[in-house]
C-alpha cells in the first residue's frame, strides 16, 4: 500500500500555501499600488488637460470654445485647420515650416558636430589651459542668455546679418551651448577607453577614432542633443523675434503669433490648430528617438 | 616578426611619480615573453609604452632595427589584445576583424581572404555576422585575438586577456594561446609576443621566457624553471610557487657545514648548501618551498619544531600550515605520506631538503646560495 498520509495538501507547485501574513501583505501592496496608480493618472491628466483640450479645441467652432471647458468638440470642424493654414499673410503655413525647418536643420546638425568635437577635446586630451577654459565654459552654463543679447545684436547688425537665419545657427557652430558639451563630456566619460585605443592600435588616427569609435558608441547622446535643438529651436520665440523681422522669414513661432495680430479679430480655432501643427513635429520626433533619448540623457548623468 | 628591445626605458608622470625606473630588456624573435608581478608594478605602464598607449620619458624602445619613441601606435608594427578584450560595440566580428585593415586600404579581397584564413585558425566563422554584445566571454576573447592576428603584426602584445574568464575558459584558451604561437612557430611565421599578466599560472605555462617586475623595476628575467628552481632574490622566491615560498628571518653561521638558527632553533644543512653560498655568516632570509620540507618524527636532527595550526586536505596532497616561533611554514605533503594522527594543536618536526635551501641577503634580498649557478654560467 502506498501511504498517502505525508503527501502535503498543496501539490502542484511544490510549494508551501502562503501564511496568513503573507496574503495580508500582497493585500496591502496591492492596494498600495492601486493609489499609487491612481493619484499618478489623476495627476497626469490635470497636467496633460490643457494639451488635451487644445486638440479637442482645434476642432470646435470659434463660438464653441469659450462656451465649454469640455475638450470634446460637439460638432468637430477642420475649418480651423483650413483657414489657418492659409493665414492672413500671402504665404500659406508651410512656407513658415519650411522657414523653421531652415533653422533647425543648420543648427542641430553644427551644435551635434561641435559640441561632439569639443567634449572629445575635454573628455579625452590633456592640453595646456584645460581646466580653465572648462571652468569658463561650465560658467556660460549659469550665464543668462539676456546678457549676450545685446553684444550679439550689434555684433550681427556690423555683419550684416540681420533679417537672415544666420544669426539663429552659426553660434551653434561653434559649440556655443555648453550645457550639451557638458552633457557629451559625462556622456564620454562613462565611455571606457579601451576601444578607442584598440582603433588606434588598429592604425586610426584621431578623427578616425571619432567618426569610426566614439560617434557611434555615442549615438544616444548625440540624438539627444538633436533633439533638445530641434525642440527647443523650434519652440525659440526671442530669437527669430530680434533677428527676423520680414514676414516671409517668418518661422512657426513667429508665424503663430501673427495669428493673434491686434489688428484683426482673434479666430481661436485657427490658433489653436496651427499650435497643434506646430507642436506635431517636436511630439512626433521625440517619440520616435524616445529611446535613445532617456538613454543619452540617463548616462549622461544630466537627469532631471 | 622582429625582436624587441627596451633599453633604459623610464616612466615619469606629470605628478612626478617614477612607475618605471630605466628597465632593460631584450625580447627575442619569436619570443613568448611574459611580464609578471603583483598590481601597481608597472607591467601594463610598460606594455602600454611599447604599444605606444603611454609616453616614453626616458629610454629607447627598439622593434627591429626602428626605435618606435615617436610613432604612433598604428605605425609600430604592433597588435595588442585587451582585458577587456575591447571589441567595437557597433561592428559586427567580421568588421572588428577587418577594421584595421580597412584602415590601411587594404585590398577588399585580400581582407577577405585574411578574415576567413583568421576565423578558421580561431574557430570563429559561425561568429562572423554577430555583434560582440551576442558573443560569450571566450568567444570575445577569441575575437580579439583574431583582430590581432589579422594583421600579422611585428609584435603581439598582451594586456591580462584572460583576466575576465573564469577559471575553465582561462586554462582553455591558455592552451589556445600557446597552440597558436607553436603553430605560427613551426608554419615559418614565429610571433614575438609580450604577455602581461599576474597570474603566475600563466605565467608559468606560457612564457619562453619570463620577466618578474615590482615597482617599476625587473626583479629577474628568466625561463620558468630557473624562475621557480633558483629565484634571483626574495621577491621572485616569493611570487612564484604555489603556496608561495616559506621565507623567514634567520641567522646563519658556519662551522663546517652550514648551520641556520630560526626562531631559537638551530639546525645544520648539508646537501651541498656549502657550495652555493657567497656568504658564510650573518643575518638571512632562510627560504624553503612547502614541497621541499617535509615532517620527520619528533627529535629528528636538524628539523625544525613547531606547532600545526590548520590543515587543508587537497585531495592527493594536504597543506600544514605549522607555527614555528613568529613565523607561519606551509609544507606540503602528499596524501599517502601524510600521518593522519597529525591534527590542529599537534606539534610536528619539519625538515628542509638542503639541496633545495635558498637563502637571501637580508637587507638586498639578494639569493646568495647561486654560486654554482654563477660558476655554471
Amino acid at each position: 500500500m502506498v501511504d498517502i498520509s505525508n503527501i502535503p495538501s498543496y501539490p502542484e507547485t511544490g510549494r508551501t500555501p502562503p501564511t496568513e501574513m503573507e496574503l495580508k501583505l500582497k493585500r496591502q501592496e496591492r492596494r498600495g499600488a492601486i493609489i499609487r496608480y491612481t493619484i499618478l493618472t489623476v495627476m497626469g491628466l490635470i497636467m496633460l488637460y490643457p494639451l488635451i483640450w487644445m486638440v479637442g479645441a482645434s476642432f470646435k467652432t470659434n463660438a464653441e470654445i469659450f462656451s465649454s471647458p469640455w475638450f470634446f468638440p460637439k460638432e468637430p470642424t477642420v475649418q480651423g485647420y483650413i483657414d489657418g493654414w492659409k493665414t492672413s499673410t500671402p504665404y500659406t503655413f508651410g512656407h513658415f515650416f519650411l522657414n523653421s525647418l531652415y533653422i533647425v536643420i543648420p543648427k542641430m546638425i553644427g551644435t551635434a558636430i561641435s559640441s561632439v568635437i569639443v567634449a572629445y577635446g575635454f573628455a579625452r586630451f590633456e592640453f595646456p589651459g584645460k581646466k580653465i577654459l572648462f571652468g569658463i565654459l561650465i560658467a556660460t552654463l549659469l550665464l543668462p542668455d539676456v546678457v549676450t543679447r545685446i553684444p550679439q545684436y550689434l555684433l550681427f547688425r556690423e555683419l550684416g546679418w540681420l533679417d537672415t537665419y544666420l544669426p539663429l545657427f552659426v553660434p551653434q557652430w561653434f559649440a556655443m551651448e555648453a550645457f550639451f558639451v557638458f552633457m557629451l563630456i559625462q556622456f564620454m566619460r562613462s565611455i571606457p577607453r579601451d576601444m578607442e585605443e584598440a582603433a588606434r592600435v588598429d592604425g586610426a588616427n584621431t578623427l578616425q577614432v571619432l567618426w569610426y569609435i566614439v560617434v557611434p558608441m555615442m549615438r544616444p547622446a548625440i540624438i539627444s542633443v538633436c533633439l533638445f535643438v530641434f525642440m527647443w529651436t523650434m519652440n525659440d520665440f526671442l530669437g527669430p523675434l530680434i533677428y527676423i523681422s520680414s514676414v516671409e522669414n517668418y518661422p512657426v513661432s513667429l508665424a503663430l503669433k501673427l495669428s493673434i495680430d491686434a489688428t484683426e479679430a482673434f479666430a481661436w480655432n485657427q490658433i489653436l490648430a496651427m499650435t497643434v501643427l506646430a507642436l506635431t513635429p517636436s511630439l512626433v520626433v521625440f517619440f520616435i528617438a524616445q529611446k535613445y533619448f532617456i538613454d543619452g540623457i540617463s548616462t549622461g548623468g544630466v537627469k532631471g | 616578426m622582429a625582436e624587441l628591445q627596451l633599453k633604459s626605458v623610464e616612466k615619469v608622470y606629470g605628478s612626478g611619480f617614477k612607475a618605471v625606473h630605466g628597465i632593460n630588456l631584450t625580447v627575442e624573435d619569436g619570443e613568448f615573453m611574459v611580464l609578471v608581478g603583483p598590481s601597481g608594478c608597472a607591467k601594463s605602464t610598460t606594455l602600454r609604452m611599447i604599444a605606444g598607449l603611454e609616453t616614453i620619458t626616458g629610454g629607447e624602445v627598439r622593434i627591429g632595427e626602428q626605435v618606435v619613441n615617436d610613432l604612433v601606435p598604428g605605425k609600430r608594427g604592433i597588435a595588442m589584445v585587451f582585458q577587456n578584450y575591447a571589441l567595437y560595440p557597433h561592428m559586427k566580428v567580421r568588421r572588428n576583424l577587418s577594421f584595421g585593415l580597412k584602415l590601411k586600404k587594404e585590398p577588399q579581397a585580400q581582407i577577405e581572404r585574411a578574415t576567413d584564413e583568421v576565423s578558421g585558425i580561431l574557430e570563429i566563422e559561425q561568429l562572423l555576422d554577430r555583434l560582440p554584445k551576442q558573443l560569450s566571454g571566450g568567444q570575445a576573447q577569441r575575437v580579439a585575438v583574431g583582430r590581432a592576428l589579422i594583421k600579422s603584426p611585428e609584435v603581439f602584445l598582451f594586456d591580462e586577456p584572460l583576466s575576465n574568464l573564469d577559471a575553465k575558459l582561462r586554462a582553455s584558451m591558455r592552451v589556445r594561446i600557446t597552440d597558436l604561437h607553436k603553430r605560427l612557430r613551426e608554419e615559418g611565421r614565429p610571433a614575438t609576443v609580450v604577455y602581461v599578466t599576474h597570474d603566475q599560472v600563466e605565467a608559468m605555462t606560457m612564457g619562453d621566457r619570463i620577466c618578474v617586475m615590482k615597482d617599476g623595476h625587473i626583479m629577474q628575467v628568466a625561463d620558468p624553471v630557473t624562475l621557480y628552481e633558483r629565484p634571483a632574490n626574495a621577491f621572485v622566491a616569493g611570487f612564484i610557487g604555489m603556496p608561495e615560498m616559506n621565507l623567514a628571518p634567520a641567522v646563519l653561521t658556519f662551522d663546517g657545514v652550514p648551520k641556520i638558527t630560526l626562531a631559537g632553533q638551530t639546525i645544520s644543512i648539508a646537501d651541498g648548501l656549502a657550495e652555493r653560498l657567497t656568504m658564510r655568516d650573518g643575518p638571512v632570509t632562510f627560504g624553503i618551498r612547502p614541497q621541499h620540507i617535509e615532517p620527520v618524527p619528533l627529535g629528528t636532527p636538524d628539523a625544525l619544531v613547531g606547532k600545526v595550526h590548520n590543515l587543508e586536505f587537497m585531495g592527493h596532497e594536504v597543506n600544514m600550515y605549522v607555527t614555528i616561533g613568529d613565523t607561519d611554514f606551509i609544507s606540503v605533503v602528499p596524501t599517502d605520506r601524510f600521518d593522519h594522527a597529525v591534527t590542529r594543536g599537534s606539534e610536528v618536526a619539519l625538515r628542509p631538503n638542503g639541496a633545495r635551501v635558498h637563502l637571501f641577503d637580508k637587507d638586498s634580498g639578494e639569493n646568495i646560495s647561486l654560486a654554482d649557478q654563477q660558476t655554471q654560467n
